[in-house]
């Protein structure tokens, strides 16, 4: 069978990420043909910035090497611009004369810069700012010339006027506009931005309309005179006052093409155009109405474009909400979504101009629809997240101003501006990766996400409290074109595109029982899965069908599946249960002698208020459990997405101050969750008064005792980023604590994502969901509270059950080879 | 010079995982894939010398379960960006039973 032909016009950004994401998904369907106008492979453009201003390369720009299509078999025409589409014959024609026929043609050709129809504009040393050619132009003007002006302040015009100060020219930016980026910056946020700008050298005139060009004496141009007749040097001048979609050979080709505000190629939501058997791409293409210019946007559209080339047909490009970053080194600014307010919008602002820091915040009834950060850029992600995901803010009004406050967790030395740090500050404590080298990796493996920034060097893959400085030192570096995933949506992995959220609705919706059954209902692209997705599913199954989904030890990472947790040198540690942190001299004895008979090199007191053996042979490990099993100690969890710990205080049991029996309060609450599996761990802990000595505010539940009865706290945690525990109710007795508590923790193990701590659930859904649920409506709650005692019904404490099985216990042993 | 050993039958190795054996060579890690297919590498991590018995396995890959680095079972390279080997041996399967070469 002869292969069908595709042909791409526009060897560019956009063009050559559809063609990655075909390849990925059916390398083999087409014969690919490749026309750019440029003599180049593809590149980066978006570092044409860093490269004018000397931080880079052209060679370290290259996205696409000459090896690259060699290896998928694409025959590359570079240098050769098209000029004919023949739709009737299938087949295009380049300049020189080269041919090819096409079954599908893809059309990604970009934009091209708009120059102002002005007197003079064909000159030489008149210039824009778009390709490879134009950024050398610049460059060798800067060695041989003095005067720069750049017509334009928008993101384009600042980065080019930055770049040619750098090279030694004298610049001014010229602007039609009151401001400078007008169209990303309200006027407060422009003027501090063009002070900085102004300190780094650029001069600036505003509110100035270019009249003509004149040329001097060699012909080159000499001088740019404005409509009011003042005139200034200029032996360079770089047009940067917009683009237009690139439709000429498609216009030419009588494809439909938007006029004026909407110009550009239509394309439906499948990416293609009026003729069935063309699409397009990127900059050039008009998608109801918009056409963007920016990556991030135009990489969603080549997925989706992708998947209907590779004849899969399952996915829609519904439109873009964008946001955008200066690149220039050492100034930080921020804008996404509609800053600029409206009848319905109010603002919430926050200026310091002299400690340069101005954030505007845009809120129409309980949505975030704008904002504008100027100085303190950290939590640009974060605000752009709840304006993508159109997340409800009422509750967290109060505070939005002051950021999600993501970064500057423990680990970083406190540092919460990527802008301020320098190279050699580490940012991912954790694998030891300093700023220099995540930049680095960035700009020479064309990285665009945080999840190639992860798999490149590692940082921010252990922890993950960096995450927010690893974003916005991405942001920085690739400007706007980096884009957060919207959060609900995420795919599980890259096993699938089914977010979380899918799949466990797959599972309770469909009755699904096996592993197997999700992978082949949601169509997985593994035949098992990964590292990633297995132990997730394994966990929705069993949560969601309790004592009828069959539990996959081999989906569960070691410390599950050997009930101990793995060392750095291979051995384990064994936690034994002290419900509510107490023991006995007969418990305390086994232990002792445990860890003599083992040779057990460590034992330490945890943090959880239980003893650690830690340093133990697997194969030990069941002989181990059995004599800690014979005075009826059992496992402590120390491993697992499971309930961990009950900590309490010493309560009224013995203290002055003492409310409440904390101890047996905590006792009953670590016994009813016993065998309780979570989306991730559980910590509890019940003190017997407000002293709080148990440290209830940093819990998943915490209790606090009054003379009254109990408080109960919610999502707190202690550990990568401290969340102090929320109010949910007040109650009497010790009964309703269990019954409130279980509601709660059985509301997480139904809604939680895998992996998601309490603390971070509850911000995703909102507090005020989880009290609707367990407070106001009592029905639920004892439903609720009935799925948990039934979901625990009968466990089986896995040690026990290890020691008693002798097929299970050989899987600890090492075989014996026979000689 | 390396002799075929005969290990043990193939269910003593539970599907998707592993079991390890003591050599002259150190600890060697022998996997069943989810189709029986057997393979055995060096019992050491190239990264810190994880133990990969102790990994899940997915297709013909398991994921180290110190820090996550993936090992192909077939070569015994890391998959990139990661780079490393830890050396395979060569198993087969003879009706119910599982050999090694060593
Ligand atoms: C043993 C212990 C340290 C100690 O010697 O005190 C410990 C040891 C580990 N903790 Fe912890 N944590 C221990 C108490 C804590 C506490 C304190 C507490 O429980 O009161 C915290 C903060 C409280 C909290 O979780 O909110 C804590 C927050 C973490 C975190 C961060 C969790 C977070 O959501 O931010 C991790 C990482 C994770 O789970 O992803 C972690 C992960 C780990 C792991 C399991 C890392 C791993 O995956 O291998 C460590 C295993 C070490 C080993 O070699 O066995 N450990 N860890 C403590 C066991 C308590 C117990 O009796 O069960
Ligand atoms: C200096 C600079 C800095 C930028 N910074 C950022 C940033 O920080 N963040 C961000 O998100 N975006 C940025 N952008 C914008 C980003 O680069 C573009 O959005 C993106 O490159 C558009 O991709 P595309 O494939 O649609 O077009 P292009 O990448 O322009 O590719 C189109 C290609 O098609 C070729 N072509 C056109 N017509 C024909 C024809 N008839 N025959 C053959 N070939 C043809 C062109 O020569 C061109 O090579 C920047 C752009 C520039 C110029
Ligand atoms: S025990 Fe906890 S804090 Fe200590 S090194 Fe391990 S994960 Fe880090
Ligand atoms: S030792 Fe295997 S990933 Fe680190």
């Amino acid at each position: 069978m002869t292969k069908q032909k595709l042909v791409m016009i526009g060897n560019g950004m956009a063009g050559c990420r559809t063609l990655e994401e075909l390849l990925k998904l059916e390398p083999d369907l087409y014969d690919i043909t490749v026309f750019g106008a440029e003599p180049h492979p593809n590149y980066n453009r978006i570092l044409l910035s860093p490269v004018l201003a000397g931080e880079m390369t052209l060679p370290d720009i290259v996205l696409n090497d000459h090896a690259w299509y060699k290896n998928n078999g694409i025959t590359l025409h570079a240098g050769k611009k098209v000029t004919r589409i023949d739709r009737i014959h299938r087949r295009v024609l380049a300049e020189d004369g080269t041919e090819a026929e096409y079954d599908r043609l893809l059309l990604a050709t970009g934009s091209s810069p708009f120059i102002l129809p002005v007197p003079g504009k064909d000159l030489p040393g008149v210039i824009a700012y778009r390709d490879i050619a134009d950024t050398e132009a610049m460059i060798e003007a800067a060695k041989t010339h003095t005067h720069a002006v750049v017509v334009g302040a928008g993101l384009l015009g600042l980065e080019a006027a930055n770049g040619l100060r750098l090279r030694g020219m004298d610049v001014t930016v010229v602007h039609l506009g009151e401001w400078i980026m007008e169209r990303q910056l309200d006027k407060t946020a422009a003027d501090l931005l063009q002070k900085s700008l102004e300190a780094k050298g650029l001069k600036f005139l505003l509110g100035k309309q270019t009249a003509e060009l004149v040329a001097g004496e060699s012909g080159r141009v000499a001088l740019i005179r404005f409509k009011n007749g003042e005139a200034i040097p200029a032996d360079l001048v770089v047009m940067a006052v917009g683009i237009r979609p690139n439709t000429t050979l498609a216009e030419s080709a009588g494809i439909h093409c938007g006029v004026g505000k909407n110009s550009g190629i239509v394309v439906n939501d499948t990416l293609q155009t009026y003729d069935p058997k063309i699409y397009a791409v990127g900059e050039c293409a008009a998608h109801r109405g918009t056409a963007y210019g920016l990556v991030a946007p135009l990489f969603e559209q080549a997925k989706v474009c992708a998947n209907h080339l590779a004849r899969f047909g399952i996915s829609r490009y519904q439109g873009s909400v964008t946001s955008t970053k200066l690149k220039v080194t050492g100034i930080d600014v921020f804008s996404a979504g509609n800053f600029a307010g409206g009848e319905k919008t109010e603002d919430i602002v926050l200026s310091d101009p002299s400690g340069g820091v101005y954030k505007r915040l845009v809120i129409e009834g309980d949505k975030l629809v704008g904002a504008v950060l100027y100085g303190d850029t950290a939590d640009g992600a974060w605000y752009f997240q709840l304006l993508k995901d159109k997340q409800n803010i009422a509750e967290l009004r109060d505070h939005l101003m002051f950021g999600q406050n993501h970064v500057g967790d423990v680990g970083h030395q406190g540092q919460s501006k990527a802008a301020a740090m320098p190279d050699t500050a580490e940012v991912c404590g954790c694998n030891g990766v300093c700023k220099g080298t995540i930049v680095k990796a960035i700009k020479e493996k064309g990285l665009f996400t945080v999840d190639d920034v992860r798999k490149h060097t590692k940082a921010s893959s252990s922890c993950g409290s960096c995450t927010g400085l690893v974003e916005q030192i991405l942001a920085s570096t690739v400007g706007g074109a980096y884009q957060p995933v919207q959060s609900k949506d995420k795919p599980v992995c890259g096993c699938t595109d089914h977010s979380h959220g899918e799949v466990r609705a797959a599972i309770r919706e469909q009755h699904l029982l096996t592993i197997p059954e999700v992978m082949s209902f949601l169509d997985w692209k593994t035949p098992n899965g990964c590292a990633s997705c297995r132990p997730a599913l394994n966990y929705y199954l069993i949560s969601t069908w309790p004592h009828e989904a069959q539990d996959d030890p081999q989906s569960r990472f070691i410390n599950e599946r050997a009930h101990a947790n793995i060392q750095k040198d291979g051995t384990f540690s064994v936690v034994p249960r002290m419900w509510g942190g107490l023991t006995s001299p007969k418990e305390l004895r086994v232990i002792a002698d445990v860890a003599e008979k083992y040779n057990v090199p460590t034992v330490k007191m945890t943090g959880g208020a239980r003893v650690d053996l830690l340093g133990i042979k697997k194969a030990d490990l069941p002989k181990v459990w059995a004599d800690l099993g014979a005075v009826g100690m059992v496992s402590g969890h120390a491993y697992g997405k499971s309930i961990r710990t009950v900590k309490t205080c010493v309560g009224a049991e013995h203290c002055r101050f003492g409310t409440q029996l904390s101890m047996s309060m905590g006792v009953k609450l670590e016994k009813m969750l016993f065998g309780m599996w979570s989306p991730h761990k559980v910590k509890l802990a019940v003190s017997g008064c407000p002293r709080n000595c148990a440290e209830a505010g940093i819990k998943d539940v915490g209790v606090i005792g009054v003379d009254s009865g109990y408080e109960i706290y919610v999502a707190g945690n202690g550990g990568i980023k401290t969340e102090v525990a929320q109010f949910l109710c007040k109650v009497a007795t010790d009964d309703e604590v269990l019954e409130y508590a279980g509601a709660f923790l059985q509301l997480y193990r139904e809604e939680g994502f895998y992996l998601e701590r309490t603390c971070h659930y509850v911000s995703r859904v909102g507090l005020d969901h989880v009290k609707r649920i367990v407070l106001d409506d009592a029905a639920r709650r004892k439903e609720l509270y009935e799925a948990l005692l039934y979901a625990l019904q009968n466990y089986e404490d896995p040690w026990n059950a290890a020691v008693q099985k002798p097929a299970v216990r050989r899987e600890y042993e090492k075989l014996e080879v026979n000689p | 010079m390396s002799d075929w050993k005969k290990l043990c039958p193939l269910d003593e190795i539970p599907r998707l995982g592993s079991r390890v054996i003591e050599s002259a060579h150190g600890d060697i890690a022998i996997f069943r894939l989810a189709d029986d297919e057997v393979f055995a590498v060096h019992d050491k991590c190239p990264h810190k010398g994880g133990p990969l018995s102790q990994g899940i396995v997915s297709g013909k890959i398991v994921t180290c379960p110190l820090h996550g680095w993936k090992i192909d079972l077939q070569s015994g390279e890391a998959i990139a960006p990661d780079v490393g080997c830890t050396p395979p041996f060569s198993v087969k399967r003879v009706g119910d039973d599982v050999w090694i070469a060593l």
